[in-house]
């Protein structure tokens, strides 16, 4: 195997915003640092170039931030999505930190925007990149390289070696060419979690995983935690388990992204293969609803869900980016979805003559419910009897995995025989830590920027 | 379906960018960096007009290029400045009059070099064959009213002409009554190139890849105030001339120096900026068959600006009869273009802004 001749301080693994953020941050401290991103340049940044906000704690109007958003609330939010699975120390940590990252980008070639149209429930809580994750991404690459940071395409880090408590070289495979020892004083992990890697998501779930689609990069097979958890590491958060939501059945198998999501399920009746309900579309507000579908789809036959809309219905929702299915009657629509026409049409029958009157609210809980369903709708439930009607098929798509590296408060990764003393871990594949269930939005991308700045300062104060 | 990717290729302008525009208004991350993703969001479905629309707002800043997670590899293939910028070339040729002149000089640098060659011509046998008896400085190679006579109809023609392309363009994208604060908003946005500057205030992306820089804005402004001030200085003259019968030469101080010779500096450094730029940046975010009519419009007004600026200087010597001559004709070539030649995109671009403003009003 060949050496590449130079010794670096810090080998940072992955190149998304964690493995930047650390990179940042240990070359202002002064050290020599190389970043092994394992896609090439046009995907490089893995799932933080899909990004479009983070989740940022802060006491008063903080630009684009509007009013206040306070530890006691945030921490609030993060224990109702993860019904308790947290660490509270870690997540406390993480969100009082998550104030200080908003200038700290600034400085760093970030740029915000307000947020987004069609997205002001977010005003207060979230700051919205200018341009999105792939902006952020850019400008990162633009710092790191400024200060001298080495950056490496298309790296894939193979196998990190332990030698007891410490990690001594990587051995990559740089595009594709046979492997190379890297030897650094340092190591940082930010190379996310394992949903790219759909032999994995099988064995976790079941065979009905090769239907999900993976909403983000390609490249994030879990290689180095696999390659870390065989060597011991601790680990943390549910191995089974994945974050999905529904999205369009059309999109593609990797790298879909945000424009692939739809939000009509509230405004909807949702049947599977076999033209049935299975849940109340209307339970709550979209927001807070919307991861559940990923899981109520996947457990569906052929992991596959069908949303009918009517035509009062099919403005209220952002666009998709595929248009729907249209037909002028409900057996029409079914036939051209693949569904049997009879079947729905007695779905829509049973559903409509379940409808009540009264006010409909789109954008509140207008307790608008059927009555005498087994599986009720709760809120906006409408009957569908205006054409042309309108459907969208649903699939899973993945967006994280929970399985992950155990870290402390200062990112290091830890074994049975205590911390390995010079590997830090940052991102998403620590970031079962703190995220045990659930997701909140922009969350990820504070885990990220907290523990990549930790893991990056820790590492250069290691090597100085 | 606008969505079939596999039929890409075979896309029309506008079917393409209606294509990328949808898949944007499905993202809406680049809302904050122009005019352009705000006016999007206003509908789901974009008719052929609305595209115009957009395409004359974009000024090609590429921010949302760099920054888009959907660029080629991806099977999305985004790539909305040069979709826009196609459109939008279209669109200045659809709308163009006469059409039998609409694409030549759009896509021939070497049309644009040849017009100025006929022009040459003209200009040095009329100088041989009207040289006045008396007049001073160059009247003296030529007389005024010659040069009214010849300039005031190459000048107003193709300006008439401009019009009814923007009547139909207005009506094209369903421009509402027409107010002075939209006038003004508009100024204001081209007066201060906002749509160049990110949204961010750092610049825009084009000779440097994902990095932003003034650059191309400072050189844009330096050549459109310069061309501004030109025009004033030349304006500023006749009035001089026709209702104070103060006849040229002008000591430095009075108006058509003092506008004119700021104004010709800054041209000829702003189209040396221009063109260093447009050298180093990436063809293909723009509209690629009009690269060359691009590069020689930009080398035109150098030549216009700096073919003045020399006349000025050889006040006095052999040289101004020649001089003459050769700035005339490049200011003669540059009018007669300008419904046909990347000078128009000012009157689209200035328009869009107008409407834009008017559009915004109605949605509030
Ligand atoms: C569509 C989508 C939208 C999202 N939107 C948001 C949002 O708005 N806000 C938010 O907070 N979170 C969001 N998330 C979650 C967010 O993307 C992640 O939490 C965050 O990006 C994690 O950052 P990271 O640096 O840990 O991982 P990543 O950004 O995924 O980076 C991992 C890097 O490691 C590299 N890599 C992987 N394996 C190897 C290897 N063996 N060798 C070398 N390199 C390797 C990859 O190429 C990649 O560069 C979204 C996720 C998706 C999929
Ligand atoms: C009235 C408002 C105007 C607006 C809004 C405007 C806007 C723009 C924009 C956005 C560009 C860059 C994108 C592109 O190449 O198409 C551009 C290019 C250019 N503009 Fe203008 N412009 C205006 C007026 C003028 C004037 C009066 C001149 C000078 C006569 C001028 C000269 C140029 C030149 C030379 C280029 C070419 C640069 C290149 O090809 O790289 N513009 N203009
Ligand atoms: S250019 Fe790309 S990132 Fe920007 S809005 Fe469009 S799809 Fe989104
Ligand atoms: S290129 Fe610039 S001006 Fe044009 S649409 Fe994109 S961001 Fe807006």
């Amino acid at each position: 195997m060949t050496e590449t001749p130079e010794t670096y301080d810090i080998a940072i693994v992955g190149g998304g915003n964690a493995a930047l953020c650390a990179a940042i941050t240990a070359a202002e401290a002064g050290a020599r640092v190389i970043i092994l991103e394992g896609a090439p340049v046009p995907y490089r940044g893995g799932n933080s170039r899909h990004t479009r906000n983070f989740r940022c704690m802060h006491r008063g109007p903080m630009s684009p931030l509007t009013g206040a958003y306070e530890e006691d609330e945030y921490f609030h939010d993060l224990m109702l999505v993860t019904k308790g699975k947290t660490e509270e120390h870690l997540a406390r940590m993480t969100i009082r930190s998550s104030e200080e990252c908003l200038p700290w980008m600034q400085e760093h070639g970030v740029r915000f925007q307000p947020s987004l149209s069609g997205t002001l429930s977010l005003s207060r809580t979230n700051a919205f990149f200018l341009g999105g994750g792939k902006a952020l991404v850019n400008a990162y690459y633009n710092t790191a390289e400024a200060l001298g940071v080495t950056v490496v395409y298309e790296a894939q880090v193979r196998h990190v070696h332990r030698d007891g408590q410490a990690i001594t070289h990587l051995d990559v495979e740089i595009a594709k060419a046979p492997p190379v020892t890297i030897r650094a004083k340092a190591f940082v992990l930010a190379s996310g979690g394992f949903q790219a890697d759909l032999d994995w998501l099988a064995r976790a779930w079941g065979p009905s995983a090769r239907n999900f689609l993976i909403r983000g990069t390609p490249y994030n097979r879990g290689v180095v935690l696999k390659d870390m958890l065989d060597q011991g590491a601790d680990s943390v958060g549910d191995p089974t388990q994945c974050h999905a939501v529904a999205i369009d059945g059309r999109a593609p198998k990797y790298d879909g992204g945000i424009v692939t999501r739809l939000d009509c399920v509230p405004f909807s009746i949702v049947v599977n293969r076999d033209g049935q309900r299975f849940y109340d579309e209307g339970e709550d507000t979209w927001p807070k609803r919307y991861a559940i579908w990923g899981r109520l789809v996947a457990a569906q036959p052929d992991q596959v869900g069908y949303a009918l809309i009517d035509a009062k219905s099919i403005d209220l929702f952002m666009p998709s980016v595929f248009p729907p299915i249209v037909a002028d009657t409900i057996p029409e629509l079914a036939a051209k979805m693949g569904l049997d026409p009879a079947a729905v049409q007695a779905t829509v029958n049973d559903f409509n003559a379940a409808c009540r009157p009264g006010t409909f609210h789109p954008t509140e809980l207008d307790g608008l419910a059927t009555e005498g369903l087994a599986t009720a709708k709760t809120n906006w439930a409408r009957p569908l009897d205006q054409a042309p009607f309108y459907g969208y098929q649903l699939r899973p798509g993945v967006t994280f995995t929970y399985l992950g590296l155990k870290v402390s408060d200062s990112a290091q990764v830890h074994t049975p025989e205590g911390p390995i003393t010079n590997l830090w871990a940052a991102g998403e594949i620590m970031a079962g830590s703190i995220l045990g269930q659930g997701y909140l939005a922009g969350f990820g991308m504070t885990i990220g920027t907290v523990f990549g700045r930790i893991a990056g300062k820790e590492a250069a104060a290691h090597v100085a | 379906m606008s969505l079939d990717f596999a039929l890409k290729t075979q896309l029309s302008a506008t079917e393409e960018a209606r294509r990328q525009i949808e898949i944007c208004n499905a993202c809406r991350y680049c809302e904050g960096f122009c005019s352009v993703f705000p006016a999007m969001t206003r509908q789901k479905a974009f008719a052929d007009g609305d595209l115009t629309h957009l395409a004359n707002l974009c000024h090609n800043c590429r921010g949302c290029h760099y920054s888009c997670q959907y660029t080629a590899p991806h099977e999305f293939a985004l790539n909305i400045p040069a979709a826009l910028a196609e459109v939008r070339q279209d669109s200045w040729e659809r709308l163009a009059r006469p059409q039998t002149l609409a694409r030549l000089f759009h896509e021939r640098g070497v049309a644009m070099a040849g017009l100025l060659v006929v022009a040459l011509t003209l200009f040095f046998a009329l100088i041989a064959a009207l040289r006045p008896t008396g007049g001073d400085g160059f009247y003296a190679y030529m007389a005024h009213n010659v040069m009214i006579a010849i300039f005031i109809p190459a000048f107003l023609a193709p300006l008439a002409l401009i019009g009814l392309s923007l009547r139909d363009y207005w009506r094209e994208v369903e421009g509402g009554p027409l107010r002075l604060r939209h006038l003004l908003k508009a100024g204001d946005m081209a007066g201060r190139m906002k749509n160049l500057n990110g949204g961010h205030g750092d610049g825009c992306n084009f000779e440097d890849g994902d990095r932003f820089s003034q650059k191309r804005r400072i050189a844009h402004q330096l050549m459109m105030w310069g061309f501004l001030a030109c025009f004033a200085s030349t304006s500023s003259g006749t009035i001089l001339h026709y209702v104070f019968g103060w006849t040229a030469p002008y000591p430095f101080w009075a108006p058509p120096k003092l506008l004119g010779v700021p104004g010709g500096l800054a041209m000829v450094a702003g189209a040396l900026g221009l063109a260093l730029l447009k050298l180093k940046a990436d063809p293909d975010l723009g509209a690629r068959r009009v690269w060359g009519g691009e590069m020689a419009f930009i080398l035109l007004l150098g030549v216009v600006a700096l073919t003045g600026l020399v006349l000025y200087a050889a006040t006095g010597t052999a040289a101004v009869g020649p001089l003459l001559a050769i700035h005339l004709a490049t200011v003669m070539t540059l009018f007669l273009l300008m419904p046909f030649s990347k000078m128009i995109h000012g009157f689209f671009r200035f328009t869009a802004l107008v409407a834009e403003a008017g559009k915004l009003e109605k949605t509030r």
